[in-house]
């Protein structure tokens, strides 16, 4: 061995390093330049959508006035409810800041939205502010109607048996509480959906599931009986998923009642009500889950922008399903619980629509036509076990959509998608929040 | 999923772990890798019996590897439910094992440099 030879393979030592450094910092597609503008954008709600539209709109406009209407100090992860609500996550999992995801150059205002004039453009603030706007985001997210069901209140959340998850992080965890014990001790337990558009549909059959995994592994099998009541005749909406669940039930012993959507609940007496095709009927139930019906926030309902015949009782925006713009007021779009669109209230939906909202308000502030295009993309890690879930995909044509064809099967119950709903979602959510995904 | 670029897989690992967290394992993981590199162009040679550790290690390394992913998400070996599945944990079980190699070889290559090992008989 020279030393020559070691000096050239030292610098061929180093010129690899170099390599990979360059590599690791290869060009990235130029962003678009900014655009200058004046544009006052007023986007109510700083949730999934709220935040990350308010993040991206930040590097595409400068000089725009972007003001972000929000009550809530709290920013939720609502994808990781179910995890709390079967023991897997501390409430804590859910909670972050508000503030902490929005970018400098955005004014928060720690205020609900109180009316809104689409006549005047303007939005007033329950603090009595008035927001003259250019454009407007409606992103308020979705109410949840406890009321709707007789006999039911949150205090009863985590106590005989009681379940509601979708109600926030603590009643999640208190939800928790009631499953536990339902698991350990064995009973009947009576698993519901409301009959309104809701929230992440997968979500109920995503707790049934989980909930009775741990009871049969907990207090073995044959000690639980499990009753699933869905609202239609179906228990999905899309009809190859509602099939492979319903043969998954049949599999795991879980009674589908179809067509039967909860009323009211005796706390006292243990007994669930559900109104049928054929009247009420009643069951008994050791652990009932309650999924209350579930509406537009009143300001949305009360400032016209709601459909007019669809919809008439719960009130989502009247929104265009491919760009999400308002139908009568081009300069009003709606991003993610609140849009009056087929699919899509999940934080899936959120993260495809943000993009198209993008385009199409960046375009307008131009002077130009918008060309994205939402076409109803969600998604939903369908947990079936501890450990294992679907990842299905669909968008507005029932189609399923897979993002990894032949790699990862939609209706194949895998250790692959739980990983993806275990340890990469809540991070793709959060790279979504910051306009990075 | 949407826009997989390398710039949306970076963000996602960095909320993963934390930001410090994964450049500090990002930066731990190219060190290693630098200095097997370097003693290997130092040495000229591969020790074979430094090897033969590092090759005992690798099924520790496998097995540390699986345990860690399988604790860390609430999964047990009973969840592996189709192809790809086999294909992960196989794929996890690799990582492990050739990270711990090559991490036990550039160890003992850098505290017991071939001048110090003992002569072959």
């Amino acid at each position: 061995m020279t030393t020559d030879n070691y000096n050239t393979s030292r610098r061929a030592f180093l010129g690899l390093m170099a390599g990979g450094a360059a590599l690791a910092a290869s060009p990235r597609p130029a962003p678009a330049q900014p655009i200058d503008t004046r544009a006052r954008i007023v986007i109510i709600g700083a949730g999934a959508g709220g935040t990350a539209l308010a993040n991206r709109l930040v590097r595409r406009l400068d000089g725009a006035s972007i003001t972000i209407l929000d009550p809530s100090a709290d920013h939720l992860y609502q994808p990781g409810l179910s995890l709390v609500a079967a023991g897997l996550k501390p409430a804590s999992y859910v909670v972050s800041g508000t503030a902490e995801w929005l970018p400098s150059g955005v004014t928060l205002i720690a205020e609900a939205a109180a009316a809104i004039d689409p006549e005047a453009r303007t939005v007033s603030t329950e603090g009595g502010q008035r927001l003259d706007y250019d454009f407007l985001v409606l992103a308020p997210g979705l109410v949840l109607d406890h009321d709707a069901i007789e006999g039911f209140s949150l205090d009863l959340v985590g106590q005989n048996g009681i379940g509601a998850l979708y109600a926030g992080p603590d009643y999640a965890a208190r939800t928790w509480q009631a499953a536990s014990k339902f698991a350990e001790e064995g009973g009947v337990g009576v698993f519901t959906r409301p009959a309104t558009e809701m929230k992440c549909a997968g979500a109920p059959l995503k707790h049934t599931f989980l909930i009775e995994d741990i009871a049969t592994r907990t207090a073995g099998p044959g000690k639980h009986e499990m009753h699933y009541a869905a609202h239609d005749g179906n228990l999905f909406g899309v009809p190859i998923v509602s099939e492979k669940v319903r043969m998954l039930f049949q599999d795991r012993g879980i009674a589908a009642h179809y067509s039967h959507v909860l009323k009211a609940v005796d706390p006292g007496r243990k007994i669930a009500t559900f109104a049928t095709a054929d009247g009420t009927t009643e069951m008994e139930y050791d652990y009932l889950h309650v999924i209350p019906p579930q509406r537009a926030p009143e300001v949305i309902r009360q400032s016209g922008l709601s459909w007019p015949d669809k919809w008439t009782d719960q009130g989502w925006v009247m929104a265009d399903m491919k760009t999400l713009r308002h139908l009568r007021h081009p300069e009003i779009f709606a991003l993610g619980d609140v849009a009056g669109v087929p699919k899509g209230k999940t934080a899936a939906s959120v993260k495809w629509q943000v993009p198209v909202v993008e385009d199409h308000l960046v375009a307008a502030i131009a002077g130009r036509e918008g060309t994205a295009v939402y076409d109803g993309y969600t998604s939903c890690p369908l947990i079936t076990r501890v450990g294992r879930a679907m990842l299905v995909e669909f968008d507005y044509h029932n189609n399923l959509v897979p993002s990894f064809p032949g790699i990862i099967a939609p209706l194949e119950e895998l250790w692959i998608s739980w990983l993806m709903k275990e340890i990469a979602l809540k991070a793709t959510y959060n790279a979504m929040l910051r306009g990075k995904a | 999923m949407q826009d997989l670029t390398f710039e949306t897989l970076i963000a996602v690992f960095e909320e993963i772990f934390g930001t410090a967290l994964f450049w500090l394992m990002v930066v731990a993981a190219v060190a290693i890798t630098a200095g097997y590199l370097y003693v290997l162009i130092r040495d000229r040679e591969m020790s074979m019996r430094k090897f033969l550790l590092a090759q005992l290690s690798m099924p520790v390394g496998a097995l540390v590897a699986v345990l860690i992913v399988m604790l860390a998400t609430h999964s047990h070996l009973r969840d592996i439910g189709g192809p790809i599945d086999v294909v992960v944990l196989l794929g996890v079980a690799a990582l492990g094992a050739v990270g711990m190699a090559i991490l036990v070889y550039t160890l003992q290559s850098l505290f017991w440099p071939p001048s110090e090992e003992p002569p072959r008989s």
